[in-house]
């Protein structure tokens, strides 16, 4: 028995047969992700700060953030607060209206990338630098 | 065939128009300056001493701009996280107590940042 043919044969939106990702559907994941993985951050920050009250406290956690494991989330954390903030001028770039014509887009969204990338590896140079 | 339906009537159905928008964008502008202020303070000061980093955030200046920080970031990661928890929990009640959690855990990150800041800017 043949089923009728009751619709065109057409694909169906989203068009998942030629779905692909883009940099900017990416970066916009990423913007968010990374604002979601600060959120979580701040209790590491408040750890820290608080510790300062006591110096023994403070030795085992400058102990912790001195160990491959810590210094892994610090450069981790770092890389999120700068491309959270590299990607939050990109919203406000297209606040006023600029930047959303194709190519710019790519662009905006390359540069957050890269930018944030180049700029924690030059934060941890120059503070291991001034610290000697 | 417009009608006057297509304008948003008094502050729209959430009830605080644009607030929550230009909320957003301004600490966003200024978490721009301090974010970058404190990822140098942090970087510069992670691993240091008790005795220097005590030294350092007690100091007027530093203390006031980390405060500020503080204050601003926590605005704006607790309006950040209420979008998200509005994109993606529809059921009512589970919405509402992740909304209520949302600004209890950023009033709790703040206070506790804001304390830790002041005891040691008083040397307590």
């Amino acid at each position: 028995m043949i089923e009728p043919k009751t619709h065109a044969e057409r694909p169906l939106s989203p068009h998942l047969q030629i779905y692909r990702l883009t940099i900017t559907m990416v970066m916009s994941i990423v913007h968010r992700a990374t604002g979601a993985a600060l959120y979580v951050g701040t209790i590491l920050f408040v750890w820290w700060l608080f510790a300062a009250g006591n110096p023994r406290r403070f030795e085992t956690i400058n102990a912790f953030l001195g160990s491959w494991i810590g210094r892994l989330i610090l450069f981790g954390y770092t890389w999120a607060l700068l491309h959270h903030l590299l990607g939050g001028v990109r919203h406000l770039i297209w606040d006023t209206g600029r930047g959303m014509e194709p190519g710019e887009r790519e662009f905006l969204a390359w540069a957050t990338l890269i930018g944030s990338g180049t700029l924690t590896v030059l934060v941890w140079l120059l503070a291991l630098m001034l610290r000697g | 065939m417009r009608t006057p339906r297509r304008r948003v009537r008094g502050l729209g159905p959430a009830h605080s128009g644009t607030g929550h928008f230009w909320l957003q964008r301004t600490t966003a502008i200024a978490n721009t300056g301090l974010v970058i202020y404190f990822v140098f303070l942090f970087a510069t000061l992670v691993g240091r001493s008790h005795a220097a980093v005590v030294a350092t955030i007690g100091q007027p200046l530093v203390a006031i701009l980390l405060l500020a920080a503080i204050f601003s970031i926590v605005i704006h990661m607790r309006i950040g996280m209420q979008v998200i928890i509005e994109d993606y929990v529809h059921g009512e009640a589970a919405k509402i107590t992740l909304l209520m959690a949302n600004t209890f855990f950023a009033i709790a990150v703040g206070l506790a940042a804001a304390f830790a800041v002041l005891r040691i800017s008083f040397g307590l």
